[in-house]
């Protein structure tokens, strides 16, 4: 569940839920659009990304591991495109679409196909970096960036696996971009 | 991370009326860098100005040179199909840096601009490190320096310069346009950063209320004989131990111009000029290569752990130059 009180035309505030940070740091009004959805919140300036979506929204499926941007734990999509929200400011993004793990699912919970190859092909074993390895792996299919074994590795190389899954991963993707093909 | 000021400014001049002289202000584009740093410690801005929407991210392909917005994306420059084509060596000089997600947040002032990887320098825990915390020592001296520089460095810092990118901007001989409070300004890409000598916290010859605009890379018919060679620890995701940015002009074997610049060995962006002159009019063989290797390399001074990348860089170059003798164009 969210901590969300959702208001109009799905415009939400978490302020009534979550402290507003102390008078005395400075902070910031931010509206970030997240799955498609608008929240305003009044946010410590050095919050990131990965912060508010885990903290102060309640997107807990985008992970923080290394939280210096050499783990891909923490990948989100800024329109469309693989970032890392631990080295975003959440007042950086602003004015785009951001994408999380929580957003790439159907409105009817059909799974998207990455996620669903996932699945099939035993693609995680202890599951943490897997929000972040998925949406590397859309954005890898999405941009033709899929094209061969050696494609796919060189592409997903941000993200690591301490499991060691990545023969697993692999096979995902490339089943998961077979079927998006179809 | 210590509590800052955020502010967003539309323009460059906007961002220069916005940096205070008082309070320690820093730009922020992609943040891959900075974030990372001040979450660190090692920065510490009262002020943070976001240059992010600035409208500086085009890139132009003219018949002679292109220009590259200091705002556009590494990944963007990297896939950009006439850049690809004329100069192989940018785009794999970008290509082959950081992660995907690095490549879509970074900027390309950004990543020329990027700090070094030097463990000490990372880590304030550390009290001795001269880029850091001027006349503190070098903790990289007498600590594991494996990854540290063997050219440029000085008694007063051994910190590897740690992009990929400026070896190709400095081996193709690109401009920098640059403004600041003083005006608006070009300066030579091989004249922006400078060797630690014995002020390492001195790296460029930016002031601090100096911002970059973009990238002035004149394109020669003979560029597209070029490549970025990069050896590293990890095939991918890695700073590079030894790199060779290379471009050759050959007249059948024979040599008429050359281009070689140098990764992960020196303290800045680092152009091979004695390799150059040791092949141009000769054949180019495996021989005069590894004249061309030693003659690169012959101002090394290796510390204890990274002795390696003497041998390691000379082999670099060779395979470049081969590489790029070997090329279809």
């Amino acid at each position: 569940m969210l901590p969300l009180a959702i208001g109009a035309a799905g415009v939400s505030t978490a302020a009534a839920e979550t402290a507003p940070p102390p008078a005395d740091v400075p902070s910031r009004s931010v509206s970030l659009q997240v799955n498609g959805r608008t929240h305003r919140l009044t946010l410590d300036n050095r919050m990131t990304l990965l912060d508010a979506l885990r903290e102060q929204l309640g997107f807990a499926g985008t992970k923080k591991g290394c939280d210096h941007g050499q783990c891909g734990a923490c990948t989100v999509h800024l329109d469309g495109k693989s970032v890392l929200s631990c080295l975003t400011l959440a007042a950086q993004a602003e004015g785009h679409a951001i994408t999380t793990i929580e957003g790439l699912a159907g409105a009817d919970g059909t799974l998207h196909p990455v996620q669903q190859a996932f699945i099939d092909h035993d693609a995680f074993q202890c599951g943490y970096c897997t929000p972040g390895q998925i949406m590397s792996a859309a954005a890898c299919i999405a941009s033709g960036r899929a094209g061969s074994e050696a494609e796919i590795r060189e592409y997903m190389s941000g993200n690591i696996c301490r499991c060691a899954a990545y023969p697993n991963i692999v096979a995902a993707i490339r089943a998961a971009k077979t079927q998006m093909r179809s | 991370m210590r509590p800052f000021v955020y502010e967003r400014t539309n323009s460059p001049d906007a961002a220069i009326a916005a940096f205070d002289d008082v309070r320690a202000t820093a730009f922020l584009a992609g943040g891959t860098t900075l974030i990372d740093l001040m979450k660190l410690d090692v920065l510490r801005p009262e002020r943070v100005v976001d240059i992010n929407t600035m409208g500086l991210d085009r890139i132009e392909v003219g018949d002679s040179g292109a220009r590259l917005g200091a705002s556009v994306r590494m990944a963007d420059a990297e896939t950009h199909p006439e850049l690809r084509r004329r100069v192989p060596m940018l785009s794999e000089s970008l290509a082959l840096a950081a992660s995907t997600q690095i490549r879509h947040m970074a900027t390309l002032a950004g990543n020329v601009l990027q700090r070094t990887r030097c463990p000490y320098f990372r880590d304030v825990s550390w009290a001795a490190c001269n880029k850091r915390s001027p006349g503190s020592g070098c903790a990289a001296m007498k600590g594991f320096n494996r990854s540290h520089a063997v050219l440029g460095t000085s008694d007063a810092c051994i910190a590897t310069y740690p992009g990929d990118f400026g070896q190709a901007l400095i081996a193709l001989d690109a401009v920098v346009d640059v403004v600041g409070s003083g005006g608006r300004r070009r300066i030579p890409f091989a004249a922006l950063h400078v060797a630690p000598e014995r002020t390492p916290e001195v790296e460029t010859k930016l002031a601090p209320d100096d911002l970059i605009l973009g990238f002035e890379v004149p394109v020669e018919p003979w560029f597209r004989r070029s490549l970025y060679l990069k050896i590293r620890d990890r095939e991918s995701y890695e700073f590079a131990l030894a790199a060779a940015a290379v471009a050759l002009d050959l007249d059948g074997g024979m040599v008429r111009q050359a281009r070689i610049a140098l990764g992960g060995l020196a303290t800045v962006p680092w152009r091979a000029h004695e390799a150059e002159r040791a092949l141009v009019g000769r054949t180019l063989d495996e021989a005069n290569c590894q004249l061309a290797a030693e003659a690169a390399l012959s101002g090394a001074r290796p510390r204890q752990h990274n002795e390696f990348k003497v041998e390691l860089g000379r082999q670099t170059i060779v395979r470049a130059l081969l590489q790029a003798a070997a090329m279809e164009v």
